[in-house]
């Protein structure tokens, strides 16, 4: 258990934009009728999003208001479950999961990187632009170490391509989410030995190879892709990332590497 | 070695297309109506003789859970809940079971739910895979355009599916406390009886799955339950999903029959341990809540549900932790102690004051700082932790401490011994030196 409390400056008021009520809704009506309670954290995280990832005590108040709940019921949602941050957050936020698997595969070298340019966890740059914490295992310890920076995955990372990372996002340059080494998803590094007779060795040829496909595993890609597809009004935190995607739609194919860096 | 045309998951690491297109060129989606037409009873007998073991870390019978569903009421409807709240360290299979292969769940959530009488699914998925919801999302979408799902789909078994994320929290992995989350409360595990089964979400029967039991179920049903049964040894039979992290050459998720020796598994695909198998100290075999297994037990264990146990381990997720020599063993448990410190709900007393207890003097180990019989002491309260909670987190904070100490003891007592004999009360030995 970890004690959360609600951060000391509080914003006067909060409302839900228009997309994001009628986003609401649309949830709300997944649950049958008179258990609107269960949208409780899909509203809560919405709100977080609109109000720059952290959540202030009107928005608590707002969502306890929309779903019928007690306010207390809704804080202690709040507190409880740990997406939520209750105080502000660097414009990137870096989550960085220590956990046994990434620590063995090096994540202490990656906490050295977030103190030298961050600073302690919990405490926002100067400029706003980022701040860090350590939290539990994020599920992807095949390409452990790894971060989520807002909404994605950084993995298979080391102190340099994490340093670099942090140069580009504060550049504004763009970043390729997801493995930092060319891995695509969680296959072994420098060719299949599982699913090669249907993806070739590279995964690159082979009967279910899609060649014109966008995607090819790359979340980024997918993500544009996405987009393209769903009929859901965007999410406001991935309108960076497409804009990122544009700008680097001309880069080359990942291609996977022969050694994996983390572990040497 | 299992071969790729005995694989469930044909684009496991996503160099396919993960769209509905892609996922009926493997296979998925195939004759859905012809194993919905051979009725529920065939269904459940084919689920119960291909043997499935859960694989969500428990290893119940998968064909036995769906059974326990009650005859369906239409005061209280039936509810299939998926548990995609992959959250079990180590464990990273689910991930890209749901955004490289989504379609093989959803066919699996139609099938299971017909067998239960549900017309209504829920997947609970963690809440920091965004990615993964997303494209969840866009896959059921695809399926209901093609008119798969629905309240008047082509199967004639009318199905709605939902997403429902989480907000990060390991405890709502637990069935019980998923559906207190799902219903819109904290993730606080509920006591059982009654069963999800007879109250379960909305107080309706319920029957919560991992997503890979889910995802597999079509396929065995279309190959029938003697394909499935026959990899692996007796009582533990079929394909798993192994996530393989750590100290090994190629870190990797990798779909292999059950009970394919440790050794076999590292080195074909794996690239072996770092520095070779003498190399290496011990394993964690199935996720951070079972004990570790040291190298000279496991590298040749068959790794499935029955060997491990009887190594006083367990497969659990089949979520592989190598860690080889240059690993600080008691620094590694002590991070799992933080970890069930961190994730306790705090429901019950034991587990909630246990937990920070069990991390505060296992840190305290990794750097010396300790007393020999602390280490009993430890034992013992790890002892009064398990069992006596509502839920199993309890016993899963107990069990690395309990590995820990079986195997590993002589090393906490040098460390002891370093920071006894060192005048200079400096920890015994870097507390980060494990990283380096």
């Amino acid at each position: 258990m970890t004690v959360r409390r609600l951060a000391e400056v509080q914003p006067d008021s909060f409302a839900f934009s228009a997309e994001n009520e009628a986003w609401a809704d649309a949830i709300i009506a997944k649950y049958p009728q008179g258990r609107q309670a269960s949208a409780v954290i899909s509203l809560l995280w919405r709100a977080q999003k609109q109000n720059d990832y952290w959540l202030p005590r009107p928005a608590i108040e707002a969502v306890a208001e929309k779903l019928g709940m007690p306010y207390i019921r809704v804080l202690e949602i709040a507190t409880f479950y740990s997406m939520f941050n209750l105080s502000p957050v660097g414009e990137y936020f870096v989550q960085l999961c220590g956990t046994t698997p990434c620590l063995l595969a090096g994540s202490d070298g990656i906490k050295s990187v977030l103190r030298n340019r961050i600073g302690e966890p919990g405490v926002v740059t100067a400029d706003g632009k980022f701040s860090w914490n350590e939290v539990e295992c994020l599920g992807a310890c095949c390409n452990a170490p790894m971060v989520q920076i807002n909404d994605d995955y950084f993995e298979d990372l080391t102190p340099d391509n994490f340093a670099k990372l942090l140069d580009d996002l504060a550049a504004g340059r763009p970043v390729r989410i997801g493995s930092q080494t060319g891995r695509v998803s969680s296959e072994p590094a420098g060719g299949l030995t599982a699913l090669a007779s249907f993806y070739g060795v590279s995964g690159q040829s082979g009967p279910y190879c899609v060649t014109e496909a966008p995607s090819m595993g790359d979340p980024a890609a997918a993500r544009a892709e996405l987009a393209a597809q769903s009929k859901a009004p965007a999410e406001p935190g991935h309108e960076r990332l497409k804009q990122e995607e544009a700008l680097s739609s001309g880069k080359p194919e990942p291609s996977v590497s022969s050694s994996d860096q983390t572990l040497n | 070695m299992l071969e790729d045309k005995d694989r469930i998951f044909t684009n496991l690491y996503g160099f396919g297309d993960w769209g509905l297109k892609g996922a009926r060129a493997r296979g998925a989606w195939d004759n859905t109506k012809g194993l919905i037409e051979k009725g529920k009873d065939w269904i459940l007998t084919e689920m119960k003789a291909s043997g499935l073991r859960g694989r969500g870390g428990a290893g119940f019978p998968t064909g036995l859970k769906w059974s326990f569903m009650p005859k369906a009421d239409t005061a209280r409807p039936s509810y299939l809940v998926v548990n995609a709240d992959e959250s079990e360290p180590g464990t990273c299979k689910d991930r890209e079971i749901m955004r490289n292969d989504p379609h093989l769940l959803i066919e699996g959530c139609f099938i299971a739910s017909f067998a239960m009488e549900a017309h209504a699914c829920y997947i609970y998925i963690r809440g920091e895979y965004i990615l993964e919801a997303d494209r969840l999302d866009a896959a059921i979408a695809q399926a209901y355009e093609a008119n798969l799902l629905g309240k008047d789909n082509v199967h004639g078994w009318p199905f709605d599916i939902y997403v429902h994320r989480g907000a990060g929290a390991y405890i709502c992995g637990e069935e019980t406390a998923l559906l207190e989350s799902l219903e819109g409360k904290k993730g606080m595990p509920r006591l059982k009886p009654p069963f999800p089964a007879n109250m379960g979400l909305y107080g309706c029967p319920t029957t919560v799955n991992n997503v890979e039991s889910i995802a597999v179920a079509p396929t065995i049903l279309r190959r029938g339950a003697a394909w499935f049964s026959s990899f692996g040894a007796k009582n533990n039979s079929g394909t798993k999903l192994f996530c393989i992290s750590g100290h090994v050459n190629k870190p990797c998720n990798v779909e292999e029959a059950m009970s394919i020796p440790f050794r076999e598994l590292i080195d074909k695909h794996c690239g072996g341990v770092r520095g070779g198998s003498d190399n290496l100290l011990a394993v964690i075999p199935g996720g951070s809540s079972v004990p570790c297994v040291p190298a000279a037990q496991i590298i040749d264990a068959a790794m499935d549900f029955d060997t491990l146990r009887d190594l006083k381990s367990g497969l659990g997720t089949a979520a592989v932790i190598v860690m080889d020599k240059s690993t600080d063993i008691i620094r590694a448990i002590a991070r799992l102690s933080y970890f069930y410190k961190h994730e306790s709900c705090g429901q019950c007393t034991p587990c909630r004051e246990g937990t920070g207890w069990l991390w505060r003097v296992v840190t305290r180990m990794a750097e010396g700082r300790a007393q020999k019989r602390e280490i009993d002491m430890l034992l013992e309260v790890t002892t009064q932790i398990e069992g006596h909670t509502i839920c199993a987190l309890g016993d899963a904070a107990a069990w690395p401490v309990q590995g820990l100490i079986r195997h590993f003891r002589p090393e906490i007592e040098k460390r002891i011994d370093q920071y006894a004999a060192n005048p200079h009360s400096e920890p015994a030995r870097g507390y980060h030196a494990a990283a380096e």
